[in-house]
């Protein structure tokens, strides 16, 4: 917890006073050096695939993968990947954006009720609940995707939009979250000041305990829209109707196909997918902030 | 953790009892939610794994559903398809898991250390593959290895080698370095978390100790963030069990894999053959072997890691 607040607080450590010499340059290079040579192996593959999407399919197959060759057909590729096969592309990432929108907003609202209960209320049974979704927060949802699916089927949710959207909807590390961040920054005093006011309890929730918690709110939409945004193996399982599925089972679908004849060219697939993880990079980068706290609430757990 | 009602004095039975209710209608929704998406599908799936489809001699009538017991589990254990699958991740994972957070830790502490340039440039380096999806990392690779688009395979033969990620013996390194390339960052995320909540004087004294940067890292900085090493390790146990985007992404580009090359492959492939009761085993059976391995993991390190 202390974690949680001492990085929201203060995302960088403060610099210590230049009392001593800056360590001795020969380290100083080897640790840029190293730290160099990794991070290429962590960005090339990025940048091989944003160059891709600038390369007809015939120009893919020749000349350096890493550097631009051939005529510029990034606007050809997109306007290919959005017309293709009924321009059905566009309909997966509205898909996509209904499933991790209305599924993060729904999930985060939850979580916060149950964080909130859990960290502000006294009854029976409280800490076995807590313990429960702390539970529930180490089972992979992969691992719950065979058994959503022979659950659905028989109930007719399977090849509807409910199949993906009410999974979800729940998100226990949510709640984790919630509760711890409740429990540190909703003062006991200002819910019994509501009270004394004759404030309802759902007003003071309303009004205190979500004001009070957004910043863990938003973490919590955050990580609940990417994971919704990235979920492969659900969505593939649950969706058979092209037209409902998410880009990510689309994109795998094309890619499927091979390039072989009439099936999807390469150059439309990497284009497809460099503009899937567009919204993605936006979120990361301009939230960047939200990432780090929850990442350091997982740590101190 | 101090909370309204045994903060404040001498709440009424009354109060208690209306607060007792307020909390249990917030709860509401979550535990609906939670038992439709967590509880119900763990115990149907338990309850499924029990039944086999009974098909008669000719299979002309529709199949009927019969209780077999733990025959199921039986079959399974005894399956060598998938007992090869649970093989295979568990290797994989084995060698996997220790080069990736071997990798993150080190990168993590070569970012807390002083003096480091241009660390935000790398942390957001270093993330970035963690904010794609799995999926999509997944298929660009499979584009990276691919015979006749690869440009690693290409550069090697410039060199006079003959190198071929997607054959048979090269696709367990090409799913690892899928695994690294995308989890590392993150891992190493969680990790240098922990180090920058060390107080910088505890380094400081070490250093007037005439520790060197080294004796800092392996004296006093790990230790510390140990308990984050073991929640990584446990997180990434969890993560290899459930091994399936990168194989079922490199397929496409790879024949010779196994559609049976994981155990949820295997498990999704028995939901396709509508063999709904040993889809229901083997997912039970994986999820046992990931609780264990990652609760034998929590053991082994003993109560001090696992405390935290």
């Amino acid at each position: 917890m202390t974690t949680l607040q001492s990085t929201r607080t203060a995302p960088t450590r403060p610099a210590t006073p230049a009392r001593r010499p800056a360590p001795a340059h020969p380290s100083r290079w080897l640790t840029l050096g190293v730290l160099g040579i990794v991070s290429v192996y962590f960005l090339a593959p990025v940048w091989w695939l944003l160059v891709s999407t600038t390369k007809s399919n015939s120009a893919l197959f020749s000349g350096n993968g890493f550097w631009f060759s051939g005529r510029f057909a990034l606007l050809s590729n997109l306007h290919d990947v959005f017309t293709r096969q009924g321009a059905i592309y566009p309909r997966w990432l509205l898909n996509t954006a209904l499933y991790a929108v209305g599924g993060a907003a729904v999930s985060t609202l939850v979580s916060a009720l149950a964080g909130y209960a859990l960290a502000k209320y006294a009854f029976r049974g409280r800490e076995t609940v807590f313990n429960i979704v702390l539970a529930a927060v180490l089972v992979p949802q992969p691992l719950l995707a065979v058994p959503l699916y022979l659950l659905f089927s028989p109930v007719h949710l399977v090849n509807t939009y409910w199949g993906v959207l009410i999974p979800s909807m729940v998100s226990p590390f949510g709640v984790y979250l919630a509760r711890i961040y409740a429990a540190a920054s909703v003062p006991d005093e200002l819910i019994e000041a509501g009270r004394v006011d004759g404030a309802g309890e759902v007003r003071i929730f309303a009004t205190i305990g979500l004001r009070l918690m957004s910043p863990a709110l938003v973490t919590v939409f955050l990580f609940q829209f990417v994971g919704i945004w990235s979920n492969y193996l659900l969505p593939a399982l649950m969706l058979a109707d092209d037209k409902l599925q998410p880009v990510t089972v689309g994109l795998v679908g094309w890619q499927a196909q091979r390039g072989i004849g009439d099936a999807v060219p390469f150059s439309i697939v990497i284009t497809a997918a460099a503009v899937s993880v567009v919204p993605l990079i936006v979120m990361f980068l301009s939230l960047q902030r939200f990432w780090r706290s929850g990442l350091s609430a997982g740590s101190v757990k | 953790m101090s909370t309204a009602a045994t903060t404040h004095s001498t709440p009424t039975t009354h109060h208690a009892r209306r607060r007792a209710r307020t909390a249990a209608a917030f709860l509401l929704p979550f535990a609906l939610l939670f038992a439709v998406a967590y509880l119900a599908p763990i115990g149907y799936t338990l309850y499924q794994s029990l039944f086999k489809m009974h098909r008669d001699g000719l299979g002309l009538s529709a199949p009927t559903k019969v209780f077999a017991g733990l025959g199921n589990y039986s079959d399974a254990l005894h399956d060598p398809v998938f007992r090869s699958s649970l093989l295979r991740v568990l290797l994989i994972g084995v060698v996997q898991v220790p080069v990736m957070l071997g990798l993150a830790l080190g990168l993590a502490l070569l970012l807390d250390a002083k003096g480091t340039l241009f660390k935000r440039f790398f942390r957001l380096a270093f993330f970035l593959p963690y904010a794609l999806p799995g999926v999509v990392g997944a298929l660009m690779w499979s584009y990276l290895v691919a015979p006749g688009l690869s440009p690693i395979t290409s550069a090697a033969h410039a060199l006079g080698l003959h190198l071929d990620l997607t054959s048979g013996p090269m696709l367990a390194p090409t799913i690892g370095n899928m695994l690294t390339w995308g989890w590392t960052g993150y891992n190493m995320l969680i990790i240098y978390s922990a180090l920058q909540a060390i107080p910088p004087e505890l380094a400081e004294a070490a250093r007037m100790d005439g520790c060197s940067a080294l004796g800092i890292a392996w004296h006093v900085k790990i230790p510390i963030v140990r308990p984050a090493l073991v929640l990584t390790t446990v997180f990434s146990i969890i993560g290899t069990a459930q091994l399936y985007n990168e194989p079922a992404v490199l397929q496409h580009v790879a024949p010779n894999l196994s559609s049976n090359y994981t155990p949820i492959f295997a498990a999704y492939n028995a939901v396709n053959d509508n063999n709904f009761g040993y889809a229901a085993t083997e997912s039970v059976i994986l999820a046992a072997l990931a609780f264990v391995l990652s609760f034998g993991f929590l053991k082994l390190v003993g109560r001090r890691g696992a405390a935290l």
